[in-house]
């Protein structure tokens, strides 16, 4: 688990420390990821539904958001 | 002036009624433009269906957006869901058949010998509420808050949330921090039973008169996160969840079976306590500590499809750890698209499960939970999405899923390895939605 937690907080540093470098656009090149399907979370809707079914069938949830309650299922 | 702003409003008011008839009629409703002072209007239907008759879910939303300009917007979230069928109280299968008492205490129920017990007095409905406004603060801060609220017969949950961003580097890196507060309250139907106490025969039992009629829970969820343009074609992002929750956690209809483990006839049989099988209502700690790391890239290839990927680690202090893995790929053509989904999911068992508990040494145990959904499992869900996007920027898609779970642990002993100790679980999920 200690691996896991270390390689994720480098992978955080290093786009950390990318982010103020080289990597990103300028503000006329995000024709691209101006595209409503290039949003993170592109289809809301299906993304609640489908928290609430893992959330009542599985032990984890959250992650991209909030890990929930709101609901008796589990 | 006022009054103008309340006509305005009223319109809005109306505006979104409209939309929302239209979407639960099916209309065809053309008002699409995404601009400014616009409702955008996803109207959706999932239909989750287990096999086995197990249980079935149907559950409209309707989401309302209402774009004040390109990063102030509110959104208003409208959800039902119905749920019939049965679901696995438990008990261990058992070569005799096997009653139980309903969570009322005014019935029973039964299992057929071989067969899992399902408790089939499972019905419930929901209906919740959600509002969040969004909004920048200056150049380089945005921040959202929040308001949920959700009922079901026998639970209420009421939270708030907020959120507050950072923009760097031209906005190619975004800081978020969010936290999200909720209460919930269950009224369980025969009220609150006694952990850890023998399941009564009936209401006539000691036990049904002290019982309590409800009890609460509460959560604190905090997500801290980074976002990272990486190129004109990729973003990625990785969050930070904690969580804890605190309260009654146990789930008050889950009962655990105690099995004879002394040599004879009976053993790995149904151990008997006052001349009836012995079944003991569960019992989780009061407490859990929940922490997440997440991580997703979406990457758009020169063919303009789109891979979405991304994993979560989650790991508690009930001993749970789990792996989940999330694949997109999204075939674009001119108007349609097809995107085959993959997700993986695999979890260890809570330190408090056990399949089943021994009939010497029951009482020792401070916490017990035979829920399969705290035990280890894997699940798999294998699932394809098309979409259809008209000239006037409204949509529609549709998803057909299989939801397959697979669990494993302890295989007993004696009569009990010849049970089914681990069944697994198949569903079918459907979703239709329409944008506009």
């Amino acid at each position: 688990m200690q691996k896991i937690v270390s390689l994720f907080s480098l992978i955080a540093l290093s786009m950390a420390i990318v982010g103020c470098s080289n990597t990103g656009v300028k503000p006329w090149e995000r024709d691209i990821l101006a595209q409503q399907e290039m949003n993170l979370i592109s289809d809301p809707i299906e993304s609640s539904l489908n928290d609430h079914i893992y959330f009542s069938k599985e032990a984890s949830s959250g992650g991209q958001g909030f890990g929930g309650g709101g609901c008796g299922c589990n | 002036m006022a009054v103008t702003k309340t006509k305005q409003k009223n319109k809005e008011l109306a505006s979104l009624l409209t939309a929302a008839s239209c979407a639960l009629i099916g209309g065809l409703a053309t008002n699409a433009n995404a601009g400014n002072n616009s409702w955008d209007v996803d109207a959706a239907f999932l239909l989750y269906s287990e096999t086995d008759s197990r249980v079935s879910a149907a559950e409209p939303v309707i989401s309302a957006t209402k774009n004040y300009d390109e990063e102030t917007k509110l959104n208003i979230k409208i959800a039902a869901d119905t749920l019939t069928g049965a679901s696995p109280n438990g008990a261990t299968p058992s070569d005799q058949i096997q009653t139980f008492t309903s969570p009322s205490g005014n019935g029973t129920y039964t299992a057929e010998a071989n067969q899992q017990p399902l408790d089939d007095t499972f019905k419930d409905t929901r209906l919740a509420l959600s509002a969040n406004w969004s909004a920048p603060l200056s150049r380089d801060w945005a921040y959202g808050v929040g308001g949920y609220f959700s009922k079901e017969y026998d639970y209420q949950s009421l939270g708030v949330n907020g959120s507050l961003s950072r923009y760097f580097n031209q906005k190619n890196t975004t800081l978020t921090m969010g936290l999200n507060l909720s209460n919930d309250t269950l009224n369980p139907v025969g009220g609150v039973p006694t952990t850890l106490f023998q399941v009564p025969e009936n209401t006539n039992n000691n036990e049904f008169s002290q019982r309590q009629d409800s009890d609460s829970k509460s959560l604190v969820d905090t997500v801290f996160g980074i976002t990272q343009v990486i190129n004109r074609k990729t973003i990625m992002q990785f969050n930070y969840g904690l969580s804890t929750s605190s309260g009654y956690l146990t789930d008050p209809y889950k009962i655990v079976s105690v099995i004879d483990d002394t040599a004879g006839a009976n053993y790995g049989g149904n151990f008997q306590s006052n001349g009836r099988n012995l079944y003991l209502y569960e019992n989780r700690p009061d407490s859990r500590l929940k922490q997440s790391l997440y991580w997703q890239t979406k990457y758009q290839l020169d063919n303009n499809d789109i891979l979405d990927l991304s994993y979560r680690y989650m790991f508690d202090d009930w001993g749970i750890n789990s792996h989940t893995i999330d694949a997109k790929y999204r075939f674009r053509f001119d108007k349609q698209y097809l995107e085959p989904q993959l997700r993986w999911y695999t979890q260890s068992k809570a330190d408090f499960y056990h399949r089943y508990l021994n009939a010497s040494g029951y009482t020792n145990n401070e916490f017990a939970s035979a829920d399969y959904r705290l035990g280890d499992l894997d699940t798999y869900t294998i699932g394809l999405k098309y979409g259809y996007q008209f000239a006037d920027d409204t949509e529609f898609y549709t998803r057909v899923s299989l939801y397959h779970q697979e669990s494993s642990g302890d295989q007993g002993y004696g009569k009990l390895t010849k049970q089914d100790l681990y069944p697994s679980l198949d569903a079918v999920i459907l979703m239709i939605g329409y944008k506009f």
